[in-house]
């Protein structure tokens, strides 16, 4: 349903991000984690037309058998409120402050449906209830400021389902978020998902967050997407030096008795930090942090497919030898 | 035997009237005790009042009841008596190194700042160089600006800055949240080698619960503004007896387990 080939976004002689290949299938729910200033927003952004002005976009990405690259904003702004839908980072900013939520939403479905009337009403106080807002009839005439960060979220889960999208976006919709709401959203969205058969691109910086949710996920690290799997293998077993590096370095809470093994024990380190765009190394973006790293990696390394319809993009994969 | 820093009864409310009842502290009665060299973790949901604690705890928020002692003596007296004396052995790290370091000044400024307000002398050069070195960071930096240099090396250079009136006590509130990830586990290996290395307690204000459970021995849990539960940090983190802890781990541990409880739950339906 979404098939994204050598999609090159730029500002200026920048490239910013450089995605080779990534497919959503319909109802298919992918994750895409990296850290910050990985290109995770850029990416989702450009994929549903929203990146910064001064961006440009080349390669493909096709959507239900069309070519969003290269179409004008209005057009692209009908795809998007019609059949994607974005769930942004940051919830008080994009909502507007001086108007209730309920006619916020409200708007949302006059612009991108055929309802009318009354019947929209009606709808906003479904969508509410459908994403688990407490006394939607109140919450509708509330202002942003009325309303919990947690709400303000459903609220714009809402805005973003309105017009049933075949395929929603979400750039770390928890991330402002507190950790026991956290669950609440990520629940949520997944439950969405799943009613709906909407398809899901989830970005996130947190893999345990984007393991919850998807069922396949992409890392990304200086723009570039350097592996895919299914979100199992990749947790368990991560093939890129980066992915396995990262997961080492950010250890989850043990359960039950091992905690008592951890007091005082140090934490796996990957060297250095990462460069500001525009400053990573040739070849392998990771190379310069990498402690597998040959003199092979200053070319561009492959992208080798495996188990599924996963790949790896990496000249000495966790378990092959030669990387020392 | 006393403790280093002692909490009991503790009431706190920010502006003196609000909402005129007694009902709403920000924080009621809380009580703990960190020994010299003692490690505490603080742990509990945005808002519930974690930096509002370790505000007191270093003076920069006077309680509204309840004892607050350092080293023995009321944190009241030290602050009436000897101010400088208890703000030196009493030092802080924020989350946030670009907003808790003036833009304006070179690293050499920022770290000179300290001693020379609160020993009122300017650090020699080989000082500052050491400073730095001991966070693992080159003398070459000491003339840059915050602009220039990493989240990583800015936290350092707070770390270094906080170190350099040689406290007893360190507080950290959520002193790698803002760093990325791969970078988060070389400030928190450092803060452990340097607590060993000097001799320090740390108080750590954190969401990361695998951090708590590396970096402290002993964890309080705040909800709401009150102590809801209080152990060793392998007790509470392992066996739960507060239902809002539990609910705290089971969120924190790993989402993905989570997953599995929602779809053991959807297959039940
Ligand atoms: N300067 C202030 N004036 C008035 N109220 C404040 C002030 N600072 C914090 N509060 C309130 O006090 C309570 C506790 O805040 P505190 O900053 O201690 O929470 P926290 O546990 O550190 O949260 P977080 O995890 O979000 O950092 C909150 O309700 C907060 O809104
Ligand atoms: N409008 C812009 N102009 C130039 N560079 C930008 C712009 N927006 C983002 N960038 C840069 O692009 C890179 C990726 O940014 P972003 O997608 O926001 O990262 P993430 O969401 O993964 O944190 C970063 O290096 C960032 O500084
Ligand atoms: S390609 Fe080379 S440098 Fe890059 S991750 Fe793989 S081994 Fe490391
Ligand atoms: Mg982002
Ligand atoms: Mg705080």
């Amino acid at each position: 349903m979404l098939t994204i080939r050598d999609l090159r976004v730029s500002v200026g002689p920048l490239e910013l991000v450089h995605i080779e290949r990534l497919d959503i299938a319909q109802g298919r729910r992918v994750g895409l984690v990296g850290e910050s200033g990985s290109g995770k927003s850029i990416t989702a952004m450009s994929i549903a037309g929203l990146q910064p002005r001064e961006a440009r976009l080349a390669g493909s990405v096709r959507f239900e058998d069309r070519e969003l690259v290269g179409l004008s904003d209005a057009a692209m702004a009908k795809v998007r409120g019609a059949r994607i839908g974005f769930i942004p980072q940051d919830p008080t900013r994009a909502l507007n402050p001086t108007t209730r939520v309920g006619p916020q939403v409200a708007e949302a479905l006059r612009l991108n449906t055929d309802l009318g009337g009354a019947a929209i009403r009606a709808r906003v106080l479904e969508l509410f209830a459908q994403v688990r807002l407490p006394e939607p009839e109140v919450l509708y005439q509330r202002y942003p400021h009325q309303i919990s960060g947690g709400q303000q979220q459903r609220v714009l889960i809402a805005m973003a389902i309105a017009a049933r999208p075949q395929l929603l976006i979400a750039d770390e919709p928890t991330t402002a978020l507190d950790v026991t709401v956290q669950n609440e959203i990520l629940r949520l969205i997944l439950d969405l998902s799943r009613a709906q058969r909407m398809a899901l691109l989830f970005v996130s910086h947190e893999l345990g967050v984007v393991r919850a949710v998807c069922d396949d996920i992409g890392v990304i690290y200086g723009g570039r997407m350097v592996e895919l799997a299914s979100a199992g293998a990749l947790a368990e077993t991560p093939r890129h030096r980066y992915t396995a590096a990262l997961i080492g370095a950010n250890p989850g809470l043990p359960g039950g008795d091992e905690i008592a093994a951890m007091t005082g024990r140090r934490f796996a380190v990957i060297e250095g930090s990462v460069p500001a765009a525009g400053r990573f190394p040739a070849g392998c973006r990771f190379r310069n942090r990498c402690r597998h790293a040959t003199a092979a990696c200053a070319e561009d390394p492959p992208i080798t497919p495996q188990g599924g319809n996963g790949w790896v993009k990496c000249w000495h994969p966790v378990g092959t030898e030669a990387g020392r | 035997m006393t403790a280093l820093v002692e909490v009991g009864g503790l009431h706190f409310r920010y502006g003196s009237s609000r909402r005129g009842t007694g009902q709403d502290w920000t924080l009621a009665d809380i009580s703990l005790a960190l020994p010299a060299r003692g490690t505490l973790g603080i742990v509990g949901e945005s808002g519930s009042g974690k930096s509002t604690l370790i505000r007191l705890m270093c003076g920069l928020l006077r309680p509204d009841r309840g004892a607050l002692s350092f080293d023995g003596r009321p944190v009241t007296d030290w602050l009436a008596t000897d101010r400088r004396a208890f703000l030196a052995r009493n030092q802080i790290v924020f989350q946030n190194p670009r907003r808790s370091l003036d833009p304006r000044m070179t690293v050499a400024r920022a770290l000179a700042e300290p001693v020379r307000s609160l020993e009122s002398r300017q650090p020699t050069d080989a000082e500052l160089a050491a400073s730095l070195a001991r966070v693992g960071l080159q003398a070459e930096v000491l003339g840059r600006y915050p602009h220039q240099l990493s989240g990583g090396q800015l936290q350092r250079v707070a770390i270094a800055r906080a170190l350099s009136v040689r406290p007893a006590v360190l507080y950290a509130d959520e002193p790698t949240s803002a760093l990325d990830v791969s970078v988060q586990a070389q400030v928190l290996n450092l803060l452990m080698d340097l607590r060993e290395d000097l001799g320090l307690a740390l108080v750590m204000v954190t969401h990361n619960l695998a951090v708590v459970a590396r970096l402290t021995e002993h964890v309080i849990v705040l909800h709401r503004g009150r102590v809801v539960e209080a152990g060793p940090t392998h007790r509470v983190l392992g066996s739960p007896e507060n239902p809002y802890t539990a609910a705290l781990v089971a969120a924190a541990a790993d989402v993905s387990l989570a997953r599995a409880g929602w779809d053991e739950a959807e297959e039940r339906r």
